[in-house]
């Protein structure tokens, strides 16, 4: 497969982790911030090959897992009525809400189903005029787009029965959360190579700026993400705090001006909850005004449910990178997933599920399931 | 937030006013749209997400990229070779 | 429970969603949720020995030195026809490998038919004649058969169960739990194939390749298979789940660890591709056509070259070892040398965005 097998190339890959070894000289702790990268490093065991004094932590990046809780009982509210087909990416079918997930919704009859693009959910409202069809438009910035358009086709093509539950995430304000909390441990970023495709990497430099944190924009595969360690570490090493692109062949410091066109023109910045960990100011996206007969939220009047929380599950500790999936005391005993505590177990690029599914068994382990 | 795949453009064509391609994907094909990458030609190659093209994939770019790491590894074991 | 507001210096999290109240599409997915309702719901008032061996068919002494296996098997495919297959042809193949995994030799089927109200005859008369073909080619007799009709909306079409009978040679152990340390892991062919095909045919992801499934009797590979060795310990399909969840299952029995080799599992590109885009894994897809086989090491040439003689053998090939340990863990040594888990599934596989 072009574009992908010669970033697995297993002699590259390892000759960089040597040059890793070569000019590291203290521990170092470096964030991921995307799900699937997250899902690339633990699906290839990449952590074990590097030199143990490389710590990485899995960061935030998995819209999934940070989709707020009481979003979910909207979306649950919604997909309950009668006349809705509910349409959703697949991985949230899981996620669970207070009471209930989007499976359970479909097993008492709610129409929920799976669409690989919004598009598609804006042809199933065509096809079903008599139908209000609602799509689960949650995301990071490399999602936007797409959603986005969903919004601009269905107004161009005058559907009225299709409208939006936006749960748009922005990775800067993350970072900028993580990096100012009197807790942070990470030294480095690898910053999410597709999120920079659509937006670019200036936002960054003022972060890394002010923080004094090297960042590298990095790629998901094998080759591209021990490349984006190498370069952050050599950043460390020198005391430096550059932003540096290692993910070339699809990320310019722009970004894509016209993606970034309609999302400007589709969506407002607005503070956003993140599941676990709380209220980021200006973290997300929701509707401009002129587009507000396609939210969701309005068009179904969904009242706000209090959300029950529970104390063991440490998700949010972990979606910040202050504590690894098996430190936590639930990790593989009560919950697992098929029985998730909580969204970083449900969601298949959550940290917590990526551990459970490819943790080997080395001697100083935790044996998984015991 | 970005599980996206690099796909071949094998068709261009416009589909209820959105410009969209034909992409090809090692032998599984799916149309995608294609109005963020304007500028993109049939044999391009770009990064496809949800059914829509984020960015062209730079054939240059790509190829400096494993160049540039090939040279690190071979610089790395030819010290290698010296200090053995 | 007090409310607690989440910060970022102390975070919480939701209360846990277990499915044990209703079925959810997860419970048929062949992963984890599935076992747990088997062995939750339905071994406990059921339980006898030949279920609990937990094989692909039960099977049971029913006079001196005669050893009968029997399977049964629901098939509720949507769509009914799609490239390579039909419902029809899988609901005969399906159930003549399951009774030929255990060593036994299918020789009749049963037949139940549940049609849904307003389903043209002429698409029951062409799924009857696929099961027709499809007996004859595996050599066995729909003997005996039941029709209900329900209602329009029920049933997608056609559902079709077939229960099948087949006698055991003497002396074959052949089953889950007979995985030893050494033996070493072969896959007939490719993996993923047909659920890759029948999710293309189902057209909801929009997606196109000229892959088809893979359905096929394998009961005369299997004799092939057991006229040049009797060190095969197990045979399995896997269909649901994919390889990845039959090897937990046999890894699980016999109490063993199995270790996968990531090079040597072989995958069609288009299969791949279509797993790359989704964020599927090949391993977890279902197989129609496909076995595995977990055999003696010294005997294992002598079966390759002979499987790769057969129909549906050409492309057979080692993929792991069995070893002493981690008990009831599969494993994978990855291209670039490392090892991890490969688990059950949890519940449904689904599309990932991230």
């Amino acid at each position: 497969m072009k574009y992908l097998t010669e970033y697995r190339n297993a002699e590259l890959v390892h000759g960089v982790i040597e040059k890793i070894k070569d000019i590291t000289t203290q521990h170092w702790t470096l964030m991921e911030i995307c799900g699937g990268q997250t899902h690339s490093i633990i699906k290839n065991g990449l952590d074990q090959l590097l030199p143990s004094e490389i710590e990485l932590v899995h960061g935030p990046g998995c819209p999934v897992c940070v989709t707020p809780l009481e979003l979910i009982d909207k979306a649950l509210a919604i997909a309950a009525k009668p006349d809705v087909i509910f349409t959703s990416y697949g991985d949230m079918l899981r996620v669970p809400g207070s009471q209930a997930d989007l499976f359970s919704v479909r097993a008492q009859g709610g129409d929920v189903r799976v669409v690989y693009s919004p598009l598609d959910a804006v042809k199933l409202a065509q096809e079903n005029p008599e139908k209000e069809v609602v799509f689960f438009a949650i995301g990071f910035e490399t999602t936007a787009p797409a959603n986005v358009m969903s919004v601009l086709h269905a107004h161009q093509l005058g559907i009225d029965n299709f409208s939006i539950l936006v749960s748009h995430v922005r990775v800067p304000q993350a970072i900028e959360a993580i990096l100012s909390s009197p807790h942070n441990r990470v030294q480095g970023f690898l910053a999410a190579g597709h999120v920079c495709a659509v937006m670019g990497y200036w936002e960054y430099i003022p972060l890394a700026e002010k923080y004094n944190i090297p960042m590298t924009i990095t790629g998901f595969e094998p080759l591209d993400i021990v490349q984006g360690i190498l370069t952050t570490v050599e950043s460390l090493e020198a005391g430096t705090h550059d932003v540096n692109n290692a993910y070339i062949r699809a990320v310019t410091e722009k970004g894509n001006q016209s993606a970034q066109a309609v999302i400007n023109k589709v969506f407002e910045e607005c503070d956003r909850k993140w599941r676990g960990i709380g209220l980021i100011p200006g973290s997300g996206w929701r509707l401009k005004h002129a587009y507000s007969k396609y939210d969701a939220e309005k068009r179904f009047q969904v009242e706000t449910i209090q959300a029950e929380e529970s104390p063991l599950c440490i998700s949010g500790l972990v979606l910040q990178g202050l504590k690894k999936p098996d430190q936590c005391e639930a990790f593989g005993t009560i919950c697992t997933p098929e029985n998730p505590l909580g969204a970083t177990m449900v969601s298949d690029e959550g940290a917590c599920a990526a551990y459970y599914r490819y943790r080997t068994q080395t001697p100083d382990s935790r044996e998984i399931g015991s | 937030m970005c599980l996206a795949v690099p796909g071949k453009i094998i068709e261009i064509y416009e589909k209820q006013e959105l410009k969209m391609a034909k992409m090809d994907f090692s032998g599984v094909t799916r149309e995608a749209c294609i109005e963020h990458v304007p500028e993109a030609k049939v044999g391009d190659y770009a990064i496809i997400h949800v059914g829509f093209a984020i960015s062209l994939l730079s054939e240059e770019e790509a190829q400096e990229s494993i160049d540039l790491l090939r040279e690190i590894v071979e610089a790395g074991e030819l010290e290698g070779d010296e200090s053995a | 429970m007090t409310k607690k507001t989440p910060t970022i210096e102390s975070p919480i999290c939701a209360i846990p969603r277990k499915h044990s109240d209703k079925i959810v599409q997860g419970h048929g997915s062949g992963g984890k949720m599935m076992a747990d309702l088997i062995k939750d719901v339905f071994y406990p008032p059921l339980a006898n020995a030949a279920l609990l061996a937990g094989d692909d068919a039960g099977v049971v002494e029913i006079s001196e030195g005669v050893h009968l296996a029997i399977s049964t098997d629901a098939h509720v495919v949507s769509p009914l026809f799609f490239p390579g297959g039909d419902i029809g042809k899988l609901s005969v193949c399906g159930t003549v490998n399951d009774v030929a995994m255990v060593g036994a030799k299918p020789l009749y089927l049963s037949a139940s038919f549940i049609l849904e109200e307003g389903l043209d005859i002429s698409i029951l008369e062409k799924v009857v004649n696929s099961m027709k073909e499809a007996a004859d080619e595996a050599d066995v007799q729909i003997i005996c058969g039941d029709t209900k009709v329900v209602a329009h909306g029920e049933a997608d079409g056609l559902y079709i169960s077939t229960t099948g009978v087949g006698l055991l040679e003497p002396g074959l152990t052949i089953g889950g739990s007979q995985a030893k340390p050494g033996d070493q892991v072969i896959v007939s062919g490719s993996l993923g194939d047909h659920g890759i095909a029948v999710l293309e045919a189902r057209g909801d992801l929009g997606f196109e390749t000229k892959l088809e499934s893979d359905i096929a009797p394998l009961n005369h590979l299997i004799r092939a298979m057991l006229s040049v060795s009797n060190e095969i310990h197990v045979l399995r399909d896997p269909t649901r789940g994919g390889a990845a969840s039959a090897l937990n299952e046999i890894a699980n029995q016999s109490q063993v660890g199995i270790l996968l080799n990531e090079g040597s599992i072989p995958v069609k590109p288009a299969v791949a591709a279509a797993c790359e885009m989704l964020g599927f894994d090949p391993l977890y897809i279902a197989n129609e056509g496909k076995l595995i086989a977990v055999v003696g090491p010294e005997d294992a040439p002598r079966i390759l070259d002979v499987m790769r003689k057969t129909k549906y053998g050409k492309e057979a090939v080692v993929i792991g070892q069995i070893e002493e340990s981690p008990p009831g863990r599969l494993l994978l040594k990855t291209g670039l040398g490392s090892t991890r888990i490969v688990d059950l599934l949890a519940g449904e596989m689904l599309p990932r965005i991230c």
